[in-house]
């Protein structure tokens, strides 16, 4: 499904990835993990075509389409969804018509026609129920005065309601408490089929626990330095980063 | 040889006083403010009140005809179009600035409706010529010495209006004349009624539209008014609106300025009693090389007055805004609550903003805030909204239009503020 070859990118001239390489294919979880600055969150954001990125090297292509050449939104309507760190306050904006104009936008995409408001209400509920997401914090403007766990919840709603092929999870931990951690981790599983895929970026296992994944990925400096399966995310808990890091400085 | 001295502006708008108009009622007021505009002319290219807007050069360059503009042809339809939809409204004409009684309609029981040649001595005593001061601005002269007739409007004790009133002013010129509009309002104890004011451009002609609105709100009475100018890009506006608000009364207005070449906004609200509230909303959508200017004055005389004010911006291409938003909280004023805040997003490199807040406060127990911003779009929140698969242009609109709407939402009249939410949501799906 998704197939990142050697892959470099700077921002502001500085280079944070220096080739990776990473193969995802449907219906498989993949956590990325790394210690702080090496890059975990960069990689989301250039998959995910923020601007400020520069990718100066290598390729990735997406169910064969060269994703680097797409847009932000038509990346989104090909089916990538980026679950942000920091999800973004819009005042003004009623979540409600922001997530109507972005299902339908993606929806005319596919050449599928607009859901009518009946329709799209009660997707909406369903959707609501798999995330227990309140319908209050809907009826507001987008993530305004949401505190960090209704954030990171809307974006897993969010998530739920545009169906994507391919998940990014950034650091959708971080912030949250244990029962939060499970709601999320809870509306993550119940997502997946066999067709779509999810990354999981994140610096903790803690996340790990309740979203297994079929493989576990470090980054260090720009490049994934060692892959394995969940059980690596637990040596990880364990040990910390900096035996990896020694790994890399003084190879045996 | 021979030396031509050329006339001001000013020169030629005293010679071009029509004969007559300083007679009568009006006679010693007129001769003041003929008086006052010999002394200090239209504002000068240094004029710190109106150094960021040269109107008086605009206009030099602009009227070649000092002669005042007369009724042009209005037809039903043109009236008919510009009545806002689903609005019940009285409606009040004014044709190049000449009330037009016989296509206007309004309910007589209600409400009283005169010229103010027509309007008794008494009436005229509840503060016309007193409210809109001569000396404080040469515009408000100018309209006063020059002003052939106007309106009289007068609300009468305890009574709540349902239905606004829609004052309709045309305008236009096939020579470049001045329009002057004049209308006083007085609103008695315990009433409650809503103005909405439309400037139409009949054509894309220039003219030079000076208009005074002098506005008297009684004890516990409470006004709405809303003013929305879609001008021609060729046209002139200064406005000139000054309110008197007494103890108990309440003061809400919106200007929404869509369109026009220049235009300033000159609006004064006068707290004079205690428990008075004032509040000022605006809007200004700017493209091409249109100029807007708002100067809002609020004056806070005695204690537990409130004035919040809000005034938003959006200026594309070689457009310009401009602000001055000044405060005074007199000593004897406290516990005021003065609240002031004006922002701004700029789309184009060529765009200028000016705004400046102006805060003098001698009391010493007061609340007072002022805030300023002039930004970009925010990139963060149009990036999480393409994330989405929001196009980029649609989420540009979904912004622009959140921004917008903070002002329009403060608008009471359903019916105005749905049209105008429809018209600035016509313009951003436009491309601004």
């Amino acid at each position: 499904m998704l197939s990142i070859k050697n892959l470099h990118a700077s921002v502001e001239g500085t280079a944070i990835l220096k080739g990776v390489d990473l193969e995802v294919k449907a219906g498989e979880i993949h956590a990325i993990m790394g210690p702080n600055g090496s890059g975990k969150s960069t990689l989301a954001s250039v998959l995910a075509g923020r601007e400020e990125y520069e990718v100066t090297e290598g390729s990735v292509t997406f169910k064969g389409v060269d994703l680097l050449e797409l847009s932000p939104e038509d990346r989104a309507r090909e089916g990538v969804f980026l679950a942000f760190q920091y999800p973004v306050e819009i005042p003004g904006v009623s979540s409600t018509n922001f997530l109507r104009t972005a299902v339908n936008q993606v929806r005319e995409y596919r050449g599928q026609a607009p859901l009518d408001a009946v329709k799209f209400l009660s997707l909406m509920k369903e959707k609501m129920k798999l995330v227990e997401i309140d319908q209050k914090l809907l009826s507001r403007s987008l993530n305004e005065g949401f505190s960090g766990g209704e954030k990171k919840r809307n974006e897993i709603f969010q998530l739920a309601m545009l169906e994507p092929k391919l998940a990014i999870l950034d650091e959708t931990d971080s912030g949250l408490d244990i029962d939060a951690l499970r709601v999320v981790a809870n509306g993550v599983n119940q997502l997946r089929t066999p067709e779509n895929a999810t990354i999981v970026v994140t610096h903790y296992q803690r996340l790990l626990d309740y979203i297994i994944p079929d493989f576990v990925h470090v980054i260090y400096e720009g490049r994934i330095v060692k892959s394995g399966s969940k059980e690596l995310a637990m040596e990880l808990e364990e040990k910390g980063y900096d035996w990896i890091k020694e790994e890399i400085e003084n190879p045996a | 040889m021979t030396t031509i001295i050329k006339n001001t502006p000013t020169d030629l708008f005293l010679d071009n006083i029509p004969q007559g108009a300083s007679e009568g009622v009006f006679n010693q007021l007129k001769t003041t403010a003929v008086q006052k505009l010999r002394e200090t002319g239209l504002p000068k290219a240094k004029d710190e009140e109106y150094k960021y807007t040269p109107i008086s050069r605009r206009i030099e360059s602009s009227i070649s005809n000092f002669q005042h503009a007369a009724p042009v042809e209005i037809t039903q339809e043109q009236i008919a179009k510009e009545i806002i939809p689903g609005m019940d409204a009285e409606v009040l004409v004014f044709n190049n600035g000449h009330f037009d009684a016989q296509r206007s309609r309004w309910d007589k029981d209600a409400i009283q409706v005169a010229l103010l040649s027509e309007a008794s001595e008494e009436a005229l005593a509840k503060g016309f010529g007193s409210i809109a001061k001569i000396d404080k601005d040469p515009f408000t002269a100018l309209n006063t010495a020059s002003f052939e007739d106007g309106v009289f409007i007068d609300i009468p004790q305890g009574k709540t209006l349902k239905k606004p009133i829609l004052l309709l002013s045309f305008n236009q010129s096939s020579v470049g004349q001045t329009v002057f509009s004049r209308v006083f309002i007085n609103i008695e104890k315990h009433s409650e009624i809503t103005f909405i004011e439309k400037i139409i451009s009949l054509d894309e002609e220039v003219y030079f539209l000076n208009d005074v609105t002098e506005i008297s709100v009684a004890e516990n009475a409470h006004l709405y008014y809303y003013k929305l100018q879609q001008e021609n890009r060729n046209s002139i506006e200064v406005s000139n609106f000054e309110t008197d608000i007494h103890q108990n009364g309440t003061f809400s207005s919106g200007v929404v300025s869509l369109s026009g070449g220049m235009i300033r906004n000159n609006l004064s609200l006068n707290l004079l009693g205690s428990n008075c509230e004032g509040n000022m909303y605006g809007l200004y959508l700017l493209n091409g090389k249109t100029h807007v200017d708002n100067h809002t004055n609020v004056d806070h005389i005695l204690p537990h007055s409130e004035s919040n004010e809000l005034y938003k911006g959006i200026l594309a291409d070689n457009s310009r805004g401009v602000f001055n938003g000044k405060i005074f909280v007199r000593q004897e004023a406290q516990k005021t609550n003065a609240f002031q805040q004006n922002n701004n997003i700029l789309l184009s490199e060529d765009a200028i903003l000016n705004t400046k807040p102006q805060l003098e406060i001698w009391a010493d127990d007061v609340k007072c805030s002022h805030g300023c911003t002039a930004g970009q779009m925010d990139d963060e929140a149009l990036f999480y909204l393409q994330a989405r698969g929001i196009g980029k242009e649609m989420a540009k609109g979904l912004l622009l239009f959140a921004f917008a709407e903070e002002v329009l939402s403060h608008i009471k009249n359903e019916e105005f503020r749905s049209y105008c939410s429809q018209q600035v949501q016509e313009r951003l799906g436009s491309g601004f």
